[in-house]
């Protein structure tokens, strides 16, 4: 049973980074763009989740904790340099 | 048998939130409705997701780790920041006219009260901690 339910979720978070590829290759403002990196970021770490969980490894929790923080900190710096012209003032 | 069921649910219910947001990203209209799939959405599927892993690795291997409910509470509270920052960006860009909004399904956002305008359009008022003009 739950293998059934992972390979249900790992094919619904490859869809969804399929779907976010789309519009940041599409996206018509920066803003979109912007969006869709952050969330392509959130996908990447609900798939090492998934296969986290998949190889019965919690090794993995280490690397999507530094992926979010990596992401959430990219974003802000992206978001900074449209806004300002820079990142450190 | 019960955990099963529970990691299964939550296995389920994560998948879908996550694909919800996503399919939000791509089907809305404007950008600033775009904004809610991947921050509400996205964030819960990733919740539950993260629940689940919490609950399999106690149920199957016995090993107890809190690195996920870390994980998500970093989440909870980074989204909305980054949200914000996505959408001063895109504000911001609108004002200088180097995007234009396409007509979305709510309607432009009300204005604020009082006549004045958007605070992220406005210096810093001296004196306040988001004040850095001065420093």
């Amino acid at each position: 049973m739950i293998g059934v339910a992972l390979h249900f979720a790992l094919g619904c978070v490859a869809l969804a980074l399929l779907f976010n590829g789309w519009r940041l290759l599409r996206g018509p403002s920066l803003g979109d763009r912007i969006m869709a990196l952050d969330t392509m970021v959130i996908n990447a770490i609900a798939l090492i989740v998934l296969i986290g969980i998949a190889g019965g490894n919690d090794t993995y929790f280490e690397a999507a904790l530094l992926l979010a923080m990596v992401g959430f900190v990219s974003t802000i710096a992206y978001c900074k340099f449209i806004l300002r012209g820079d990142i450190v003032e | 048998m019960l955990a099963d069921l529970l990691i299964a649910a939550l296995l389920l219910l994560g998948g879908g939130f996550v694909l919800i947001g996503s399919w939000g990203l791509v089907r809305l209209r404007s950008t600033m409705e775009r904004l809610h799939g991947p921050t509400k959405a996205t964030t819960l599927g990733l919740g539950a997701l993260l629940v689940a892993s919490v609950v399999f690795f106690q149920a199957k291997l016995g090993t107890w780790t809190a690195h996920e409910l870390l994980i998500s509470l970093f989440l909870f509270i980074t989204a909305p920041i980054s949200a914000n920052m996505i959408a001063k960006v895109h504000m911001h860009r609108l004002r200088t006219g180097a995007v234009s909004e396409p007509a979305s399904i709510a309607g432009p956002p009300p204005r604020p009260a009082n006549g004045s305008d958007w605070a992220t359009f406005e210096a810093p008022h001296s004196g306040t901690p988001t004040s850095t003009a001065n420093s």
